[in-house]
């Protein structure tokens, strides 16, 4: 499907927030995802038309990284720390469990496409291990329990809000639109910090 | 003169060796200074150090003070008080050395045995010199399908890729052609090309001759040989004048690739695809004994003495004229220049196999084309006219893409559109208008002592351009450089094998001039008149004419029917349409097959030998013994004597004349439905000497005509839509592209397929043809 | 016992704590005005003066960096500010940015007005979209209060600030290999020198500070050298956030003075989980060589953790108990940079490769003793050789674990197999169950 033109000006705005256009090719391939779901072929012609590119310059960017998707993943895409920490703690367990509860491997999708999974590396909130991000927002303290009652309400399309993030919990598309810096108003939503973060605070001002 | 600025030295010391070099060198290349090998992949003198492979590890202290651990010796420039130690006096560094190898060699298939580089791979050769006896590991070795086309002339077997990054750092450094690059990342990453856009870069075998392993290999010579069964031999590149320095590689007198040689006062140590890929016409349709054309119209084989009999009878007592081929080294062409004075006893002799005017005679005799690669290097800017030099002179275009990436280097080029090499040489583009071109050379301003006007042989299909041009040059004292296509052309007119030149740029209109040659060539006296043109011997002038190598198509559409009602003797290598009209054929030797020289378009000489045995001869030798057959010897009978005698001659001291003609372009008018034709070779097309290559043709740029988008719009066709260019003679029909082409005017590959156009519309440029949607 | 110093975390416990409004309840954005007054090379003198040092991992002189910029070049200058926060266990950049993204606003306004650059990122990792939302919305809430854009507060000063959102890839928090990320190339590091000061963004002058770094400047310009240098030590002056994770009782963040001992940090946690004890630890993240019980009471500054053999690094503490395996431990953090090895240079590509299959074979029991010199060779024949430091961090873990845990590598092999129980290590009863 083509870009629409309201598509392309998002995307003359994007390549305006930098002194040199090339900084923008990687809000553009978030922005591409959150259109078609994943890099597509058109997303890096696209790209490499207005960057004034190679095709062959925009896919080595957006093979190095690895939240650019070469293939379409579900609309709640699931990451599983499997890192040492979140492993120990439980990350091992949930992603082996997760995977046998939906019956797809590593990267797969659900035949409804609405799940997938992904085993991810650490992602700055050990704090609140074992933690599952979907859509790359927070889901604190896990158990295969806790995630396989998440799956199943995104498949079933009522998942459950994440523990720091929005009230409800977006699509893949839509976050994906929020990491190429396009605002979605959500930023009031949620809390501003779990008990793990405001622990110190609490135990300097005398708290147990 | 350019100014020569004064070097820092800088001293240190190598494993206990002092060690002097200028400011700025690499360990690694300082090391190499004393004959101190460090084993290296990703290292490269050309392109920007990249310290990746980290092979080359040294342990380095400075003044003192030891770094705490060991540097990669290919990016720390040497330093005064540095005292570096490699793997023959640090053992630290070389257990670096051998550690790196031995992971390089972790993942790296043992098909030494059936790898194109097996022999010759710096892999392997330096796995021996500075890796372990064995490997520890015992994993499982990572694998890829194999092998990937990256374009129709290169394969990529990933598997073997040491991910030194030479090849995707040449594309883009050197090339400017960034189509392949490293993918993927961490042990996954891979040199790859999207998917719908391959290598078809014009200068991609570099990256298999530079590749450290057998990553990248050329489809035509994939398992065709082993390297230590093949003969090298120095070379010289006979597609264009750019003077690359090659080497031949031959089994069993039969050439079987070819590579860049290395000279860093012409192509460094890069070619081009051609100049790499196209060798094949050496072999086939090849001419191997004399003919002569019987009573019944048909070639009959001949011998020698038979067929020169009949050349000289045919050629004498005969309005006569003769045509050098473009690609004719400079012996040849000198052969060619003193046969038609003395054995001919006319200055009807020309060079251009292509279309020629009687101005550009005159601009040859004014012209000082003095130019170097040099003076682009150092150029303040650089001005390009009718000059298109990635298509024309490959490593023109090279040279000065370095200087546009390193400094910014200003190029202007008069064009009629911005094409793909405008474009990466960021170039201002003079728009070539039809009509306009003279006007507009006269309109550039600002040149200095320090800019290079480059000039192409299309410049004289304007008239009044070249005229323009010496002008330019000449109120500026910007160095002009005269860049003609061909191999054998700025030889060509050094030797005098034009109407109005005689060797060394003696003008045949000067007494002096000739009493000088006539002395050399021991000659009572040479003709006065100022001889004809190619045109003009293939017109009327003549009614018998002896060429060398020209295939009549490059001339004109009517060439091969007007020669072939003359008496004609052709010295060809193999099957033309020469031959179609000859009466006498008398075969000749293929650059390999003969030693000689060709004059790049610097006035640089470059000699080689034959690299391949073979019993043809070089066309002086045949000319020295038509010569004797037609009782007016030439006395040249090697090529050495050839060239002997030329470099004796020398250069002429005399005063060069200026230029009479004027002109001020075409003056066409132009009906709605009408454009104006203009037109140049791309690099890859249907050229004779690309024959055959179907894998170096299959990288060709696409075949289409540009067009403004407001002729777009009228036409209602689409970028890619086809069009239709016809006129009298015929008709082209191929797609479009739209770019910033004048309204009046459309661009046509020359000689490309479904493009050939003297063949078909029988112009290349400055005349109007009809364009319509097809 | 040392006191907690909650400065950047002072307010986190507001429910508004993220927003412009809040923060300036609490006083923010009044450390830019004093900085605005003051002469530029004045606010880098301040910041050298206050012994402020990198929180990103490195420990280098914030004040000094700035200092490194030249100046009167007539070139662009940029800030470039590091929060592709990656290092497994640290934890601390996101939460503060998701409590109070206008403290690092405000100290990237005064860094650049520091060091004279009108243009300064902000560049995040990808895989945290509500942290993207808050700092997104501190951004546009800070030029609609004046504080960047043109004239910022009228003082002269512009300023533009562009959030860029990276899309996973650890070795973008290297600075070289962010700043080829940021111009939108791959993100694999770059030879120095040149050094980013000299040449960094578009090969301008540009500076790359850790979050935390900045975050930590405006409340050095309102309190002052004095009171930053209160806290801390000698040469790791100030407080710093200290996170926490793993076997503890209660895992979270610590802002406390540079010299705390993780024995007071698990005092302040409850402790290591009930009925059971410390195994090892990392006292800055997973590129850090791993600590033991041995090391309760190393001050967790630049240098105590240095002289005892490792790294602060970002101060993130991984805690694990006995129920651990160590060469599970270490396995995954190797594959873990297998996964992030850019794949530039050969040692960390082909290394990190080796050594997982190496491991993997060691945690299955398979190999001898011989194996274990094999594999403290093989990071010999990486650690020091490679391109950036990843591989480095990749082999810290696999030689200090070797140093402390040699036995319970041999355990593996003599018992054809890992012996710890991977469920008794989880937080949940059913972890085994699926």
């Amino acid at each position: 499907m083509a870009f629409t033109t309201e598509q392309t000006s998002v995307m003359d705005s994007i390549i305006a927030r930098y002194p040199r256009k090339r900084s923008a090719i990687m809000p553009l391939l978030h922005f591409v995802q959150s259109i078609d779901g994943y890099v597509t072929n058109e997303g890096i012609e696209v790209i490499a038309e207005k960057l004034e590119l190679a095709t062959a310059e925009v896919t080595a960017v957006s093979t190095f990284y690895t939240q650019y998707k070469s293939k379409p993943v579900g609309e709640y895409h699931v990451g599983i720390c499997t890192n040492t920490l979140c492993a120990v703690m439980g990350g091992d367990a949930i992603f082996a469990s997760i995977k046998e509860h939906l019956d797809i491997e590593n990267d797969g999708v659900t035949k409804d496409g609405k799940v997938s999974v992904e085993h991810i590396e650490c992602n700055a909130a050990c704090d609140y291990a074992p933690v599952v991000m979907v859509n790359w927002e927070f889901y604190d303290n896990q158990t295969v329990q806790s995630v396989k009652d998440l799956v199943d309400g995104a498949r079933a399309g009522n998942p459950p809000a994440p523990t720091r993030g929005p009230k409800t919990l977006r699509t893949w598309k839509q976050n994906s639109a929020v990491l190429a810096g396009i605002s979605d108003g959500l930023a009031n939503e949620g809390v501003q910090a779990g008990a793990p973060t405001l622990l110190g605070l609490k135990k300097a001002k005398g708290g147990n | 003169m350019s100014t020569e600025v004064t070097v820092e030295m800088i001293t240190c010391v190598i494993d206990g060796f002092e060690v002097t070099v200028p400011k700025g060198t690499l360990v690694i290349r300082a090391a190499e200074k004393l004959g101190i090998q460090i084993p290296r992949f990703c290292d490269h003198p050309l392109l920007d150090p990249a310290g990746a492979c980290r092979q080359c590890l040294v342990d380095i202290e400075i003044n003192g003070r030891a770094f705490p651990k060991p540097q990669a010796s290919c990016t720390i420039p040497v330093e005064n008080g540095m005292v570096v130690k490699t793997q023959l006096t640090s053992p630290v560094a070389d257990k670096a050395q051998k550690g790196i190898m031995e992971l390089l060699l972790i993942n790296h298939p043992l098909d030494c045995p059936v790898c194109d580089k097996g022999g010759e791979c710096p892999l392997q050769n330096q796995a021996m010199s500075n890796g372990r006896e064995t490997s520890r590991y015992e994993g499982v070795k990572r694998t890829f399908e194999k092998p990937v086309a990256i374009s129709s002339q290169v394969l990529l077997d990933r598997e073997r890729c040491v991910l030194c990054a030479r090849c995707t750092r040449f594309s883009e450094q050197i090339a400017g052609d960034p189509f392949i690059t490293l993918n993927e990342r961490g042990a996954l990453q891979q040199v790859g090309i999207y998917e719908d856009e391959p290598f078809n870069s014009y200068y991609s075998g570099n990256t298999v001759q530079i590749c450290p392993v057998g990553a990248l290999t050329g489809t035509s010579y994939r398992f065709r040989a082993r390297p230590f069964d093949l003969v090298s031999n120095d070379s010289a590149c006979e597609h264009c004048a750019s003077g690359c320095a090659m080497r031949t590689d031959v089994r069993r007198g039969k050439t079987l690739r070819r590579l860049a040689g290395e000279d860093a006062t012409a192509n460094e140590e890069w070619n081009c695809d051609k100049g790499r890929w196209a060798f094949k016409y050496e072999v086939k349709n090849r001419i191997s004994t004399p003919m002569i054309r019987n009573a019944a119209g048909q070639l009959e084989e001949a011998s020698w003495p038979e067929a020169l009999a009949a050349a000289a009878k045919g050629l004498t007592n005969a309005k006569v004229g003769v045509l050098v081929g473009g690609r004719s080294t400079v012996e040849d062409a000198y052969g060619y220049s003193k046969f038609a004075r003395v054995a001919l006893g006319t200055n009807n002799i020309d060079f251009r196999s292509r279309i020629n005017s009687a101005e550009e005679l005159e601009f040859f005799a004014a012209a000082n084309s003095t130019a170097t690669y040099k003076d682009i290097d150092n150029a303040d800017q650089v001005v390009l006219l009718a000059f298109e030099p990635e298509d024309e002179s490959p490593i023109v275009f090279l040279r000065i893409y370095k200087q546009v990436r390193k400094r910014a280097l200003k190029v202007s080029t008069l064009t009629p559109y911005t094409s793909r090499g405008s474009e990466k040489l960021n170039a201002t583009v003079i728009k070539m208008v039809p009509g306009n071109e003279v006007a507009a050379i006269s309109a550039i301003n600002g040149l200095t002592g320090k800019s290079v006007v480059l000039i192409g042989e299309r410049l004289s299909e304007t008239p009044g351009a070249l005229s323009a041009a010496l002008e330019l040059v000449n109120k500026s004292a910007a160095k002009l450089g005269y860049v003609p296509r061909r191999a054998g052309d700025t030889g060509a007119i050094a030797a005098g094998a034009v109407a109005n030149l005689l060797p060394g740029g003696r003008l045949v209109s000067d007494a002096t001039a000739r009493v000088d040659v006539a002395a050399a060539w021991g000659a009572s006296a040479l003709p006065t008149e100022t001889g004809l043109t190619t045109n003009e011997i293939i017109g009327s002038g003549t009614n018998a004419v002896l060429i060398g190598g020209v295939d009549p198509f490059d001339i004109s559409a009517e060439a091969k029917l007007s020669l072939s009602k003359k008496f004609v003797v052709s010295l060809e290598i193999r099957e033309s349409d020469i031959t179609d009209i000859a009466q006498v054929v008398l075969p000749v030797a293929a650059v390999v097959e003969k030693s000689g020289s060709f004059m790049d378009w610097q006035g640089k000489s470059r000699k080689f030998d034959s690299a391949v045995e073979s019993l043809n001869r070089s066309d002086v030798r045949i000319l020295s013994m038509l010569a004797d057959e037609i009782g007016k010897p030439i006395n040249l009978p090697t090529v050495s004597a050839a060239r002997k005698e030329f470099e004796a001659i020398g250069n002429w001291d005399g005063a060069k004349p200026s230029m009479k003609s004027t002109g001020t372009g075409a003056s066409l008018n132009v009906g709605a439905d009408e454009a104006i034709i203009s037109s140049w070779r791309n690099l890859l097309d249907k050229g004779s000497l690309q024959e055959g290559e179907d894998n170096l043709a299959g990288t060709a740029r696409a075949t289409t005509a540009v067009i403004s988008q407001s002729r777009a719009s009228a036409l209602s066709v689409k970028d890619g839509e086809l069009i239709r260019v016809s006129n009298t003679y015929g008709a082209v029909t191929l797609p479009c592209t739209i770019a910033d082409i004048d309204n009046s005017a459309i661009w046509l590959p020359r000689n490309s397929t479904n493009s050939q156009l003297i063949k078909v519309l029988g112009t290349v440029g400055n005349s109007i043809v009809k364009v319509s949607k097809a | 016992m040392t006191k907690l110093t909650p400065v950047l975390s002072a307010h986190w416990d507001e429910p508004d704590s993220f927003t412009i409004a809040a923060y300036k309840r609490n006083g923010g954005y009044t450390a830019v005005a004093k900085a605005l007054a003051m002469q530029p090379d004045e606010v880098i003198q301040m910041v050298k003066d206050s012994g402020l040092r990198g929180r990103g991992g490195a420990g280098f002189p914030t004040g000094s960096k700035w200092g490194f910029i030249p100046q009167g070049d007539n070139k662009e200058h940029y800030m470039v500010v590091n929060a592709d926060e990656s290092e497994p266990g640290t934890c601390k950049d996101m939460p503060l940015l998701l409590a109070n993204p206008h403290v690092l606003v405000e100290g990237i306004i005064i860094g650049s007005y520091a060091i004279r650059a009108n243009y300064a990122f902000i560049y995040i990792r990808g895989e945290v979209t509500h942290v993207v939302r808050r700092v997104q919305q501190a951004i546009t809430d800070a030029y609609a209060a004046g504080l960047l854009g043109k004239n910022i507060l009228g003082k002269g000063f512009d300023l533009e600030l562009v959030l860029h959102v990276g899309a996973g890839a650890y070795i973008c928090g290297e600075e070289t290999a962010l700043l080829d990320s940021l111009e939108g190339f791959r993100g694999q590091p770059r030879l120095r020198p040149p050094f980013p000061a000299i040449a960094g963004l578009y090969a301008k002058p540009t500076v790359v500070n850790n979050v935390e770094s900045i975050a930590s400047v405006p409340a050095i310009i309102n309190n002052g050298v004095a009171w930053f240098g209160g806290m801390g030590t000698e040469k790791s002056k100030g407080f710093t956030l200290y996170s926490l994770s793993g076997h503890v009782n209660n895992p979270g963040q610590f802002e406390a003075p540079l010299g705390i001992t993780l024995r007071e940090l698990l005092e302040l946690s409850g402790g290591i989980r009930k009925g059971h004890k410390l195994k090892f630890w990392t006292p800055g993240g997973s590129s850090t060589p791993i600590f033991t019980d041995q090391h309760l009471d190393v001050a967790l500054d630049y240098e105590g953790v240095s002289a005892a053999g490792s790294m602060l690094g970002t101060k993130a503490l991984q805690i694990f108990d006995e129920t651990t395996c160590v060469v599970r431990a270490v396995l995954r953090w190797t594959e873990f940079y297998k996964h992030e090895s850019c794949g530039k240079c050969t040692p960390c590509r082909e290394g990190t490769w080796w050594l997982v299959q190496a491991l993997k074979d060691l945690e299955a029991g398979r190999g001898t003793e011989a194996d274990l010199d094999k594999l403290l060779d093989l990071c010999d024949n990486i650690m020091g050789r490679s391109f950036c430091a990843l591989a480095d961090g990749a082999a810290s873990p696999i030689i200090s674990s070797l140093k402390y845990f040699r036995q319970e590598y041999l355990d593996h092999l003599s018992q054809g197999g890992c012996p710890f129980d991977p469920a008794a290590s989880t937080l949940f009863e059913n972890a085994g169950v699926k």
